[in-house]
């Protein structure tokens, strides 16, 4: 070998960085991939029914029975799934509307009024709920809060309002957590100024720090519905797996992702109960998409905001 | 009209009934799990086999199938995710097709968990015929945990000081050299405590769980130490019944008679190992710092 190809040739570190860029690549793009695989794989599926059982996508969203496995009037299979959509959001909203203003609450305590070891309590407090699994979460709200429910108001006990109650306290870490961090980054000059004004405390909390933490609120919030949009088994476990439209808050109704839980295994694959089933999960990962979305754009508006 | 000063009180009153609220709750929820769970549990509780009718019987299989899931689960999620935390840390390049992989995480990380096990369960269970086994369990489990362990990487090795990268590069080492050679032990603490709580998300998820590692828990022989034995216990081509799902279980179907007292028992062990892997997780990245720093 002539000098010159010695030295054209890349050195020893070269070719290991190559073989390193490989390997990270290779990491990234499996992650890519299972993504894509699995939206694709959900859609296809979820798709399967409009596409092969030629059920309209009207009925779908907008009818009001589900019982895939026979057929109305018109010959037309019933799977109308808007009971079951209506009482995902129900309970969605619900759970948040509760969380948020504890949330805040615990948001504010921690970054503005408590001393450091107060607030260091509190942070292990949220991270010890974290760690709760939904399945322990649902097993208390079945034997504590539904017989609760069911000595307060009569009936069965399950319902929208058990699922509520277990939901807001399993969307509150989420939500509180993500609120401290959008409270820690309000510039302290902020709050020098409006307190050198001669605002209160809550004058200065309210309508200087919070106001301009909004945009990270928002998305904690966001975060929080989407967390108990998609939660499955503690819902299915107190919320009473009727696929009805729900009277009122105490009478048994199914989620989305209830009705997938139970049916899933009950129903056989290529059939059309179980293809009702696939675009139930169709609608519950478009949904996830969206509620990603959604955060996108409260983040962009934030940020031209503050520029 | 309320003047300023007695708003201010109305409202620190307000925000301190409600912080009161959510630390009642906290240990209101705890305390009845561990109370009421702590008499069912002994020794026979943990080391018989659980029974389909009748008295329930014990949560041996279904325990250590838990740890077994984790421990493959780890086994393939922790190389993936330091590999892509390495590369959004490091190689990234700054345009579009990094900003995809990035959402692509971000979409992986809130995708219901019921969703990623449903694709778990078409894809490896019915597409590639492995069945309700551990294996399928434990890929579905490590999809759930891939996007908080990456972007947990990412953090950890960007929290590294750019001195030591710098560093590293004027030495003359290549770049991958200098990041699993000095980005990486430096940063190992904050990955290890995000390794370890990802554990405990892990231990506890059913939902993804249900119909990939299946709802059975067949007798299995703890003395075959034979993975490809079809009775073996580290055979992972068998069904798996975990702790998290053997409790929805038993709340769901009902077949056995004492179904609430095997629950409490099985939900307070469920949170006393995840309270230990809390635990384990701000010690030994306690630990750890300090002996890197060499700080007392």
């Amino acid at each position: 070998m002539n000098e010159q190809d010695q030295l054209m040739q890349s050195s020893f570190q070269t070719r290991q960085d190559h073989w390193g860029k490989l390997v990270s690549y290779f990491c990234i793009t499996v992650i890519g991939l299972l993504v894509i695989s699995i939206i694709y794989f959900i859609a296809a599926r979820g798709l399967n029914m409009f596409i092969k059982d030629g059920v309209s996508l009207k009925d779908f969203l907008t009818g009001m029975t589900w019982d895939p496995t026979v057929t109305d009037a018109h010959g037309k299979p019933e799977v109308g799934a808007w009971p079951m959509i209506f009482t995902s959001f129900a309970v969605t909203i619900l759970a948040t509307l509760v969380a948020t203003p504890l949330a805040l609450a615990v948001a504010i305590f921690m970054t503005e009024l408590a001393p450091k070891k107060a607030a260091s309590f509190m942070q292990s407090v949220i991270e010890l709920l974290v760690g709760i699994p939904s399945v322990v979460y649902g097993f208390v709200g079945l034997v504590v809060v539904v017989p609760f429910i069911r000595h307060l108001f009569g009936g069965t006990g399950s319902g929208i309002l058990a699922a509520v109650t277990v939901l807001f306290v399993m969307v509150l870490p989420t939500i509180t957590s993500m609120s401290i961090d959008s409270l820690k980054n309000v510039p302290k000059n902020y709050r020098e100024a409006s307190i050198a004004l001669g605002a209160t405390l809550w004058q200065t909390i309210y309508k200087v720090i919070l106001r301009s933490a909004i945009p990270g609120i928002l998305t904690a919030v966001i975060f929080g519905m989407a967390r108990a949009f998609g939660e499955a088994l503690a819902v299915q476990m107190v919320i009473g797996n009727a696929p009805l439209m729900p009277e009122n808050l105490i009478s048994p109704a199914s989620t989305l992702t209830s009705t997938l839980t139970v049916g899933i295994g009950n129903t056989v694959m290529g059939t059309l109960p179980n293809d009702a089933l696939w675009s139930l999960a169709l609608v519950l990962m478009l949904m996830s998409l969206a509620f990603n979305l959604l955060v996108k754009l409260v983040n962009k508006k934030g940020v031209s905001r503050n520029a | 009209m309320l003047n300023a000063k007695k708003a201010n009180q109305l409202a620190m009153g307000i925000i301190y009934v409600l912080v009161g609220l959510v630390v009642l709750i906290l240990f209101g929820l705890l305390g009845y799990i561990i109370l009421s769970g702590l008499p069912h549990i002994n020794w026979q509780f943990l080391s018989s086999a659980a029974q389909s009718v009748g008295e329930g019987g014990g949560i041996r299989d279904q325990l250590f199938n838990s740890l077994y899931l984790l421990v493959l689960t780890l086994l393939i999620s922790t190389p993936l995710s330091i590999g892509a935390g390495i590369f959004l840390a490091e190689y990234a390049p700054k345009n579009g097709v990094t900003e995809v992989f990035k959402t692509a995480i971000e979409i992986l990380s809130s995708l219901p968990s019921v969703v990623v096990g449903l694709f778990g369960y078409l894809f490896f269970v019915i597409k590639l015929h492995l069945g309700f086994s551990v294996i399928s369990g434990a890929i579905a489990l490590t999809f759930f945990n891939l996007p908080l362990l990456t972007r947990n990487c990412e953090n950890a090795l960007n929290d590294v000081s750019p001195l030591q990268r710098q560093a590293g590069l004027s030495l003359g080492l290549s770049r991958w050299k200098t990041m699993t050679k000095i980005m990486l032990p430096e940063a190992l603490p904050g990955i290890l405590t995000g390794v370890i709580l990802g554990a405990g998300r892990v231990f506890g998820e059913a939902a993804a769980l249900i119909y990939t590692s299946g709802q059975s828990a067949p007798t299995v022989d703890y003395s075959n130490w034979n993975p490809f034995s079809a009775t073996s216990f580290l055979n992972p081509t068998r069904p798996a019944e975990t702790l998290a799902v053997h409790i929805w279980k038993l709340n769901t179907e009902g077949l056995v008679s004492n179904a609430h007292a095997i629950s409490s028992g099985a939900s307070a062990v469920l949170i006393i190992v995840i309270l230990l892997f809390n635990l384990g997780a701000r010690y030994l990245g306690n630990h750890i710092y300090k002996k890197m720093s060499a700080r007392k």
